[in-house]
């Protein structure tokens, strides 16, 4: 991810005017205390923007507010990364339910939310992936009209590499199933991919680039106002996000969810849905579940501030490498897992090495630059690399986990479908293959077809 | 994070290659009894906190090894070969 000091100073700086506001009292001369206590109902357009500007930026109001918890809701969503944040403002936009709360044991956007390398596509392989995956894409392109808020979603195109005539035959075989899902896929020859990024290593010795596969539509979002957004969006429509809150037990009673603990006390709720990323079996072991999922980190890196460089996202197709441009200028690119079980937000240098050497084969200028930042972020990988999200067998609990490292293109779509989930208490057609029991059944999604081993996906 | 293999001694972790939760793996089931090998093959405690593991040396003595490990600070507090500990296993049952 990008500006993490800035996500600290922004959140921070939220609460810190939230608790500014509350001081002064209800007599402040605009009457914004009303806002604070009531709805942010501020609109944000270039109108704003320019009176705001003028005005010495005196008038803006806290973005969502910062409510006490109360004793009982219609739903209950634990975690309040993209996906938790979603699933609320879906919750109360398309289903109407809006006496709901997001119980976040940080501040919003702590968690991968705000760590990940910000890339969206929907250039799957797997009929049950497909679908999901495209219509994230069409809620991403709607997004920030649908929230009002500028979450900067740049359709740059995204470019896998093949470097051998059997990749070549993969990627357009995926491709292909792509396309008769209905997705446009551009499939691209030497030419084409030097046509985008003429600075790669075409002729490496081991493995020189033959081609591409490219998704135009796909690209990257600003990750952190994606969680700002819709927690705004989620807050306008009555949902209460409760910061620095973590749930500490749920309980259940007779095989029903009927609220859970938490460290600013009990809070009773039928629906409970669990959308807590990294930590999902720690949460799930609460109510007695064991899930398929090992917790994993995935590191991420930024390069030093630089002109505009490179266009697209680029995958490399002989390792575990991809990398984009952020706005800010700085490189940001990554690759595989440590692959050990961790819950240390931090990870290994051979990991770093073998990013940097996957890196340097593709792009040997890259050796040119010197790198900023590097971090790392607490995966929930599946048994089958594919996610969960499904009822289980507690009535009233909820799940939605198994993200693995490629859960934030899917932010948009997991809400929408884990809102209805919640809502209906069953599946919505297109997360109907995300059920939690597809392990017994042997319904697995199995992308890169590697087996029960989660730090194999 | 290193760990210090009983045959090699203290090694980078980039010599093995981790498999997972050696007390769940290590527990094979036989494969008629359905609920079970389904908690064999895929459900796991993920702990945060001790976890033993099964690492392969494959950088070393080639041996599979049970690691007691952190997973909210990488410390390891023990190392074990797999096969002491599955023969103790049987020697206690
Ligand atoms: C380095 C890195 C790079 C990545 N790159 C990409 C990418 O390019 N494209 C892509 O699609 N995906 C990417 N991902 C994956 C993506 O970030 C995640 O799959 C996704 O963000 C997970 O969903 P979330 O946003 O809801 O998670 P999170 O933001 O982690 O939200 C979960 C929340 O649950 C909270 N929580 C946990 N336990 C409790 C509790 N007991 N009580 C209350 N709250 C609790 C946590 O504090 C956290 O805020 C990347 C991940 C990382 C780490
Ligand atoms: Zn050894």
């Amino acid at each position: 991810m990008e500006f993490v000091d800035s996500i600290v100073l922004s959140s921070c700086s939220v609460a810190a005017y939230a608790r500014l506001k509350r001081s002064e009292g209800s007599a402040t001369p605009d009457g914004e205390f009303s806002l604070i206590s009531g709805l942010a109902l501020m609109h944000y357009s270039l109108w704003s923007v320019l009176r705001e500007g003028l005005s010495g930026g005196r008038g803006w109001t806290p973005a969502w507010r910062d409510p006490e918890p109360k004793a009982e809701y219609d739903a209950i969503i634990v975690g309040g990364g993209g996906h938790g944040l979603a699933s609320a403002y879906y919750l109360a936009k398309n289903h109407g339910l809006t006496n709901i709360a997001v119980v976040e044991k940080g501040y919003i956007g702590s968690g991968n939310v705000g760590r990940n390398t910000t890339i969206i596509r929907s250039n799957y392989l797997l009929p049950g992936n497909i679908p999901f995956y495209e219509h994230s894409l069409k809620l991403w392109e709607g997004l920030e009209q649908d929230v009002n808020y500028n979450s900067m979603v740049s359709q740059r195109g995204v470019i896998n590499l093949f470097h051998s005539d059997s990749d070549r035959d993969r990627y357009v075989r995926r491709g292909n199933a792509m396309m008769f899902e209905g997705v446009k896929a551009e499939y691209l020859d030497r030419e084409g991919v030097r046509s985008f990024a003429p600075f790669l290593d075409f002729d490496n010795a081991r493995f020189p680039i033959h081609g591409g596969l490219l998704q135009r539509r796909g690209g990257t979002v600003r990750h952190d106002a994606v969680a700002w957004g819709y927690a705004r969006g989620a807050d306008q429509r009555g949902v209460d996000i409760l910061q620095n809150t973590e749930v500490t037990g749920i309980k259940v009673e007779h095989g029903k969810a009927v609220g859970v603990e938490t460290s600013r006390g009990f809070i009773r709720s039928k629906k409970i849905g669990l959308a807590c990323a990294g930590n999902s079996s720690r949460v799930a072991a609460m109510a007695g579940l064991r899930l398929p999922i090992e917790s994993h980190v995935l590191q991420a890196f930024v390069s030093e501030g630089v002109k505009p460089l490179i266009n697209q996202v680029i995958l490399y197709g002989a390792g575990h490498f991809y990398i984009s441009q952020s706005d800010k200028g700085g490189l940001v690119f990554g690759g595989d897992i440590d692959g050990y079980n961790t819950y240390a937000q931090r990870g290994n240098l051979y990991t770093i090495e073998d990013v940097f050497e996957a890196g340097m084969a593709m792009w040997p200028g890259l050796g040119r630059l010197r790198m900023l930042r590097q971090w790392g972020g607490i995966m929930d990988m599946s048994m089958d690399g594919s996610p969960i999200i499904s009822l289980t067998p507690i009535d009233g609990l909820y799940v939605n986990c198994g993200w693995c490292y490629g859960g934030f293109k899917a932010t948009p779509a997991s809400g929408w479908c884990f809102a209805h989930t919640i809502a209906r208490n069953e599946p919505h057609q297109l997360n109907a293959a995300y059920r939690l029991d597809r392990f017994a059944t042997g319904h697995l999604i199995d992308e890169r077809g590697t087996g029960a081993q989660p730090n194999q996906h | 994070m290193r760990i210090g293999c009983p045959y090699c001694g203290e090694r980078w972790n980039d010599e093995f290659i981790v498999l997972g939760d050696a007390d769940a793996l290590m527990k094979r089931p036989g494969e008629a009894q359905f609920a079970l090998f389904y908690d064999y093959v895929y459900l796991r405690d993920n702990p945060a906190g001790r976890h033993r593991e099964l690492w392969y040396h494959q950088g070393g003595c080639r041996q599979w090894l049970v690691v007691t490990r952190d997973t909210l600070n990488h410390t390891v507090h023990s190392v074990e070969t797999a096969r002491c500990v599955a023969q103790d296993r049987e020697a206690a049952s």
